[in-house]
């Protein structure tokens, strides 16, 4: 590779995808999915089961191939081996030889990264260091709870010290205190400048974890953005008689809905509440109450998919 | 660098599944048997016509090596064809390759490491098993076979023809689909080998060409033919020239060795049937 070649793939988003489609014999698992994961974010996955996110995974590392669109991968043609360097991956389902030991799986990923053999034991101690596997290293994968397999992959997600670390559902197997430490690690990884990218169905992992999420849906996304952008895509709610004529006039703060006997403005902030309440007292109607309101990320979540309430 | 990791990887698995232990194991217990059968041909009664000759016991030792080999290239068949299938099929199914794919790895570094280390299994079981036959069978009979390298290298490349064939095919099937599909054509593949042979003895060409196409499909029981006449002592052959051309449908006789030409076309259909694995597992979605 070039040196400009180089710095490139280095300043290039962590993960790309154009109109990436997927479509399997009879169903589309990705439908015209434009992302861009940015270096060093948190980037958060999120639908319901069978959304579209494992998918979306796999032929960002090139395991499944896209049916049309562009990917790329640190800057690199996804799919290409070379692209998957520096990348760490715990799958969803995912099994490692129970025939061998732990310490002898993470030697088998070092050596697989090609990380040369100078470097490669003190990468593997800090990789088990960071897993808490460090007593059990030497017993063999067969040995393992699910718990600690979990563990074993964590470590072999990181292993090589990686630029981008991609978890689909990391948490199933978890308990409230494993679920704990793997936000830590998230963390731990963002503060050293690591691209996560961290599939979920549960709206409060990734509330707590993410800088930006995308929403799958059916293949598609519905939304992506900053958290707190799509947090923002709350409301005005007026208690209000006598303003069925002032619907028109109360669009330009935006989408006007009832929910009796709420008149909501959907998307208005709380800056725009002494205008909308001037509208309509101006009009003839009778203010009763009024309420901002700060959708969580929950009710977006479920409004966006459709799931009932 | 990395087919290497494979292939290490390959071996470590045959050793600590006691793959391995289970092969050699129970092939050295074969071995040990036959010996004693060996030794017992040097008490055998004497018939009507005189002493059994040392001719004749070596023509029995020959018989006897040619069904202890097939036993062998059998055992070889089972180990290449079920150790082959799950190392694709069962590491897709069980997510084994899921985090190893993930790697920066090629496809083709990773199925061909695979085919390697199943390779070197297969190569050394067949020169330990039948060089140890061949030498308990000279230590009590004298016999020792006309061509033991052949011999040796047609029953090992047998084993790599079912390998490659049961590797492409997990590539597409379920493990155990695989396994069961490559042990039927070498079933039959063996078959179309005896058929063929009944053609041949018969003078029916229509039947007789079973067996060429049968050998040029699945070339197993072509090579497996040519460990036959590897092993043959000399005065077998003159005694099958003589016996006319019924003795063809005799399924444990080889006229002759095989053709350069068809192992040329062996070796091909390896390498051929190898790339399409490479090229399958390639574009598979995993």
């Amino acid at each position: 590779m070039s040196g400009d070649a180089a710095s490139m793939a280095s300043s290039a988003p962590a993960a790309e995808m154009l109109a990436v489609t997927k479509r399997y014999r009879q169903r589309t698992a990705l439908d015209g999915v434009d992302l861009r994961v940015e270096r060093g974010e948190v980037f958060g996955l999120l639908g319901p089961n069978g959304a579209g996110k494992t998918t979306a995974v796999k032929v960002l590392l090139g395991l499944t191939r896209p049916s049309a669109g562009q990917v790329r991968l640190l800057g690199e043609p996804a799919g290409e081996p070379r692209a998957r360097r520096r990348v760490g991956y715990l799958p969803e389902l995912f099994r490692y030889q129970r025939w061998l030991t732990g310490r002898e799986v993470l030697r088998l990923h070092a050596q697989l990264e090609g990380i040369p053999r100078a470097a490669r034991e003190e990468q593997i101690e800090e990789a088990l260091a960071g897993s808490d596997l460090a007593g059990r290293a030497d017993d063999r994968v067969a040995g393992y709870s699910k718990g600690m397999q979990q563990r074993l992959g964590m470590a072999v997600a990181l292993v090589g010290r990686p630029l981008l670390v991609v978890l689909d559902e990391p948490t199933t197997a978890l308990d409230p205190l494993g679920r704990h430490e793997l936000r830590g690690v998230i963390r731990g990884l963002r503060e050293r400048g690591t691209t996560v990218i961290l599939n979920s169905h549960q709206l409060s992992e990734v509330e707590q974890v993410c800088d930006r999420v995308a929403i799958l849906q059916l293949g598609k996304v519905l939304a992506v953005g900053r958290l707190d952008m799509l947090l923002a895509r709350a409301g005005v709610r007026v208690r209000v008689t006598g303003a069925e004529q002032l619907r028109s006039a109360l669009a330009v703060f935006g989408e006007v809905s009832v929910d009796d006997p709420w008149t909501v403005v959907h998307g208005a902030s709380e800056a725009e509440v002494p205008r909308i309440v001037e509208l309509l007292v101006r009009g003839g109607a009778r203010v009763y109450g009024v309420e901002v309101v700060h959708a969580s990320l929950e009710e977006r979540f479920r409004d966006l998919v459709g799931a009932p309430r | 660098m990395s087919i290497l990791v494979v292939v290490g990887l390959t071996l470590r698995e045959g050793i600590r599944r006691r793959l391995m232990l289970a092969l050699f194991g129970l092939s050295l217990v074969a071995v040990v048997i036959t010996a004693w059968g060996y030794s017992q041909l040097s008490h055998l009664p004497p018939t009507s016509s005189g002493p059994v000759s040392t001719d004749d016991i070596h023509i029995i030792t020959s018989l006897l090596l040619i069904l202890v080999m097939f036993m062998f290239s059998f055992v070889l068949a089972l180990s290449a064809v079920f150790a082959a299938a799950p190392s694709v099929a069962g590491e897709l199914e069980s997510g084994e390759a899921l985090v190893m794919l993930a790697r920066p790895v090629s496809r083709a570094s990773v199925l061909l490491g695979k085919w390697l280390g199943l390779a070197i299994v297969i190569v050394t079981y067949a020169v330990v098993a039948s060089l140890l036959e061949f030498g308990v069978a000279y230590a009590a009979t004298g016999y020792w076979p006309p061509h033991p390298i052949q011999a040796v290298a047609y029953l090992a490349g047998e084993g790599l023809v079912l390998l490659s064939l049961a590797l492409l095919l997990s590539t597409r099937m379920s493990a155990v689909a695989a396994g069961i599909v490559a042990m039927l054509l070498f079933g039959l593949a063996w078959l179309a080998g005896v058929v063929g042979g009944i053609g041949a003895a018969f003078g029916d060409a229509t039947i007789g060409q079973a067996g060429t196409v049968g050998h040029l499909l699945l070339p197993t029981d072509g090579l497996w033919r040519g460990a036959i006449y590897a092993i043959e002592p000399t005065s077998v052959l003159i005694a099958g020239s003589a016996a006319g051309p019924r003795v063809a449908a005799f399924p444990f006789y080889a006229p002759g060795p095989p053709s350069f030409l068809y192992l040329a076309w062996c070796v091909a259909w390896v390498a051929g049937v190898v790339a399409l694995a490479v090229f399958s597992f390639a574009r598979r979605d995993v």
